[in-house]
């Protein structure tokens, strides 16, 4: 196998995942209703709730919109990831796994490459919120927006890797309501999406230390502080080292007879 | 090409569904696996395909190892797996694009041989359309236009029939057998249905997870003392 076939691979399964987000294009403007509820109508009512002081990255202060902003965009493709890499493990309604694992090329680079695909049309997704954070005054700096990318891969990466290995390995799990209220919801509760950590000290020691122990915090760190032209050495080496082990674990396991691929009973 | 099957056994947990099953194809050959449901056609086509891992045995396709050299074996394979595999909202040419960058092929070359392959099975018209748009038969005809993509030297089939109409399971089958004359295609087709083998096929007979035969249908009939491969496949399996 020549590196040319690895990118028209590459290109294929990218092209793909395209290609099927157009077809439900519905579906995934309604999957912005939730963070938009969050962003217009959460974040209104907690304002005069939660004070928040100056903290870095920002200057100023700053409206509540604007804190929960990068959190909404690790919501997003918290929901995603999950959502796709479930669907990776269980959806055998189409086959398309089997056709993806019927590749000659390394199963995973096929996963990897897959992830990044629904991680890259996730990434569209966010721009599009961001945009729309516009209209409630949410105003990064311009260059933010591109500074942003590389946070918004990892994090996609990141979480797709973790929902893949969930999905593999807890068979508890088995539908998306299973991972919304064991995974998805502390994950996003139990982090910094809506809340600035030091508050959360105040309230509560041992749940500070959790928060500071969940992946997801440091996710949303590294985009907060990209999207703001601040440089947070600390979230990007906790997600990309977090990511990588989880890449690694969830290519690794991701083993088709662990899963139904093949039916729920022998044939 | 020659493929083989060395002593493969297969359990689920502690159920076997494999036993010490051993076989070889005849190059440019139909063969017919025969079994009744739940015998372990799709396990063994698991196996075949690298869905399911090897536990015991090994498969040699032009002598390479599945087990050692399995990007050289998968690349001779071509598949059409029981249930739909292709994307109903993608066009028929959508899904072949992407099942050939898979293969390593470039949209170029892609579309030339998807073009090809539905021009030779009468479905190039049709090459815009959502798969959602053609019918059981025409779906089965794109799968294995789509499993003749990169060119492979086998081709499997596991149960391709299941839920065509009479007149479509006789047309596909046809279809396949005309590949096997014209391309010099290896072809293993499972089904559990008797009419879709003939007497002079090779025949396997799988029945709960043991071969009870293996040769040409009529010798396989003398040597039960039947009179067709109806009456062997009912002796044997109890089934029919």
């Amino acid at each position: 196998m020549k590196p040319a076939h690895y990118w028209h691979c590459f290109v294929g399964i990218q092209t793909r995942e395209w290609l099927r987000f157009w077809q439900q294009r519905t579906r995934f403007a309604s999957a912005l209703v939730r963070p938009l509820l969050w962003l217009v109508v959460f974040a209104a009512g907690f304002r005069a709730v939660l004070g928040i002081s100056i903290i870095p990255p920002y200057q100023t202060y700053i409206t509540y919109e604007t804190y929960i902003a990068p959190g909404l965009c690790g919501m997003i493709i918290l929901f995603n990831s999950m959502q796709g890499a479930l669907s990776m493990v269980y959806d055998r309604e189409l086959g398309s796994m089997r056709v993806l694992l019927m590749s000659p090329l390394p199963r995973p680079f096929l996963l990897v490459t897959k992830l990044l695909a629904m991680g890259v049309v996730s990434v569209g997704q966010v721009y599009v919120f961001l945009l729309l954070a516009l209209l409630v005054d949410v105003e990064p700096p311009l260059w933010g927006y591109l500074a942003v990318l590389p946070a918004l891969v990892l994090a996609s990466l990141m979480l797709g890797a973790m929902g893949l290995l969930i999905a593999t390995w807890i068979k508890q799990l088995e539908n998306f309501a299973g991972v919304m209220n064991f995974v998805i919801f502390p994950m996003f509760f139990m982090s910094s999406a809506l809340y600035p950590l030091w508050k959360m000290n105040e309230a509560s020691p041992w749940l500070y230390w959790v928060c500071q122990f969940n992946p997801f915090t440091h996710a949303v760190e590294a985009i907060r502080f990209s999207l703001y032209l601040e440089w947070n050495p600390a979230a990007y080496g906790i997600t990309a080292g977090v990511t990588v082990v989880l890449v690694m674990l969830a290519t690794a396991g991701f083993r088709p007879q662990r899963t139904k691929i093949l039916g729920t009973k022998p044939a | 090409m020659t493929i083989e099957a060395n002593n493969l056994s297969f359990r689920y947990g502690d159920k076997p569904v494999l036993k010490e099953v051993s076989f070889a194809l005849t190059s440019g050959r139909f063969h017919a696996l025969l079994g009744p449901n739940g015998a372990g056609k799709s396990t063994l086509f698991g196996l075949l395909t690298r869905l399911l891992a090897l536990q015991q045995g090994d498969i040699l396709l032009a002598g390479q190892s599945l087990k050692k050299q399995p990007a050289e074996a998968m690349r001779k394979i071509g598949v059409v797996f029981q249930q739909n595999a292709l994307d109903l909202d993608l066009t028929v040419r959508q899904n072949l694009q992407y099942h050939a960058a898979l293969h390593g092929l470039s949209r170029k070359e892609a579309r030339a041989r998807g073009d090809r392959e539905l021009e030779r099975f009468g479905l190039l018209d049709r090459a815009n359309d959502a798969v959602r748009q053609l019918n059981g038969g025409h779906r089965r005809r794109v799968e294995i236009a789509r499993a003749l993509l990169h060119e492979p030297s086998l081709l499997l089939l596991d149960e391709p029939t299941v839920g065509l109409d009479v007149a479509s399971r006789r047309g596909l089958n046809e279809h396949v057998r005309r590949l096997c004359e014209s391309d010099g295609l290896t072809v293993l087709w499972a089904t559990h249905l008797i009419e879709e083998v003939r007497q002079e096929d090779r025949v396997l007979i799988l029945h709960e997870g043991k071969l009870l035969a293996d040769g040409a249908g009529h010798d396989i009939c003398q040597a039960e003392g039947t009179r067709d491969l109806a009456e062997t496949f009912h002796s044997l399996t109890g089934a029919g």
